[in-house]
């Protein structure tokens, strides 16, 4: 049998992907973390009487902590399975990155396992965002003059 | 193809110790030691295997009342970068010891080359062994076990366990009869989330060939049990027989769809890895070859021979395909 035969066989066995699927269930659940978001942001800024910017800040934080702690816990991964896209794409997506690459690194020791793990996932978002934000700075320098 | 005939080789004894999702599966109760955490006592996942494969072992003593000593051989392997697991285990033997790999195929790899040592007296008693635990291949092979990643349903499970065989010229009732090594076959399949579909061409090929070579046909065995190719690759290879003209596939069947229950537990299409074949070898068939169930069976380990760096720079996966078969000796 050769290898034409073998691939047109194949084709008939991958199971089919659930894309339209997949993507409500993105949609939803993105939507639901953003709402959640936009809720504590409203109530940091009436209860605490913070401004705006400081606001955002300090939900961002609140929910990379959160998903921090779900992370440790074991529960994130299990989430994501679900929620794919929905609570990969939004900032706990890149929390849960570097989180779950430290947990795996603790075993080889603080610098060698966590610090040089970190970004192992999280390098390219990284890398490719500083890179770009240059890039883009310098176009608006040279076209507005900062 | 070359097949090795065994003239007189028997499994003395047998020990498989296993983690929690196995303890969970269809065949809890048959396993020597089920472990509740996939720690297992240990500090790391990679110490846990390590104990997997200590524990086997003296279970596998006592039951045999048989210590491995400085003339016996050990064959073994794992998932792990520089068979770490195999090799912190053998330094505990006072035997030889040979690290082989094959992926998932190292179990058939493994009992075939003992097997081949005991038969042809080179050793009077040999030590089969493979381990492989599902957070640290998950590790080495995919991302970190907690990463919020949404996996493919092509996606394993890989078995958290240890088997061990120990092998020699004393007559029990399960005999090793051959060896069957395959070839490897890359049909230019580049997903390393589907490993299933990967392998099959490869089991298909063995198979096959074997059978087409000594007159055979699937009827000549009570089962022929894939390693893991899982629901996917199952029923993939399954046509690829049916293509050639092959009959009776109800006499086939994975050992990755025996370990789990696919339908209850969440395992996506079935579990994979080397204990895999090992664990449903030692606690499911060699148990009804003990009672007359089956006669004759094929184990038909598949390994997917992938490197993720490979995999990275575009590269197609080589699969291969090793059977060993098994016969009830009166």
């Amino acid at each position: 049998m050769n290898q034409t035969e073998i691939k047109h066989i194949s084709k008939k066995h991958a199971p089919k992907q659930h894309y339209i699927k997949n993507e409500m269930i993105a949609f939803l659940s993105g939507g639901t973390l953003a709402a959640i978001a936009q809720l504590i942001m409203m109530v940091i800024q009436s209860y605490f009487k913070f401004d705006k910017q400081m606001a955002t800040a300090i939900t961002i934080v609140i929910v990379i902590l959160i998903t921090v702690i779900l992370t440790g816990l074991g529960v994130y991964d299990k989430l994501a399975q679900h929620c794919g896209a929905g609570l990969f794409i939004p900032i706990s997506g890149f929390a849960n990155s570097l989180a779950s690459c430290a947990i795996e690194g603790k075993s080889e020791g603080p610098i060698y396992g966590i610090g040089s793990n970190m970004f192992k996932l999280a390098g390219s978002v990284l890398t490719y965002g500083i890179a770009s934000a240059f890039i883009f700075g310098l176009i608006r320098y040279v076209l507005f003059g900062g | 193809m070359k097949r090795i005939q065994l003239r007189n080789v028997y499994v003395q004894s047998s020990a498989a110790v296993v983690g929690p999702n196995e303890k969970q599966g269809p065949l809890h109760g048959n396993f020597d030691k089920e472990y509740d955490d996939f720690y297992c006592e240990e500090k790391t996942f990679e110490k846990a295997e390590q104990r997997l494969l200590k524990d086997a072992y003296q279970y596998l003593v006592n039951k045999s009342n048989y210590e491995i000593s400085e003339g016996d051989i050990a064959v073994g392997g794992d998932l792990v970068n520089q068979l770490t697991s195999s090799h912190y285990f053998a330094k505990t033997l006072p035997c030889t010891f040979l690290g082989v790999y094959a992926a998932c195929a190292t179990s058939s790899l493994a009992i075939g080359m003992a097997s081949l040592l005991v038969d042809r007296d080179m050793v009077s008693h040999a030590l089969a062994f493979t381990s492989s635990h599902t957070a640290v291949a998950e590790r080495q092979f995919r991302f970190p076990n907690e990463y919020g990643i949404q996996k493919k349903e092509t996606t394993t499970t890989t078995v958290t366990g240890a088997g061990m065989i120990l092998l020699g010229n004393h007559k029990t009732k399960i005999k090793v009869s051959e060896f069957i090594p395959g070839r490897i076959v890359d049909w230019n399949h580049k997903d390393a989330n589907d490993m299933g579909l990967a392998m099959a061409p490869a089991a298909f090929d063995t198979l096959d060939t074997y059978l087409k070579q000594t007159n055979q046909t699937l009827e000549d065995f009570d089962l022929i049990i894939t390693g893991d190719l899982s629901s996917v690759g199952l029923s993939f290879f399954k046509e690829l027989l049916q293509t050639e003209g092959h009959t009776h596939m109800e006499r086939i069947s994975d050992c990755g769809l025996r370990i789990y229950d696919i339908d209850q537990q969440d395992v996506f299409c079935g579990g994979s890895g080397c204990a895999c074949s090992m664990c449903v070898s030692i606690a499911d068939l060699f148990k009804r070859i003990e009672d007359g169930q089956y006669r004759r069976v094929m184990v038909l380990a598949t390994g997917a021979l992938l490197s993720p760096v490979a995999v990275q720079q575009k590269n197609s996966i080589p699969c291969i395909a090793h059977g060993i078969v098994y016969e009830r000796s009166e």
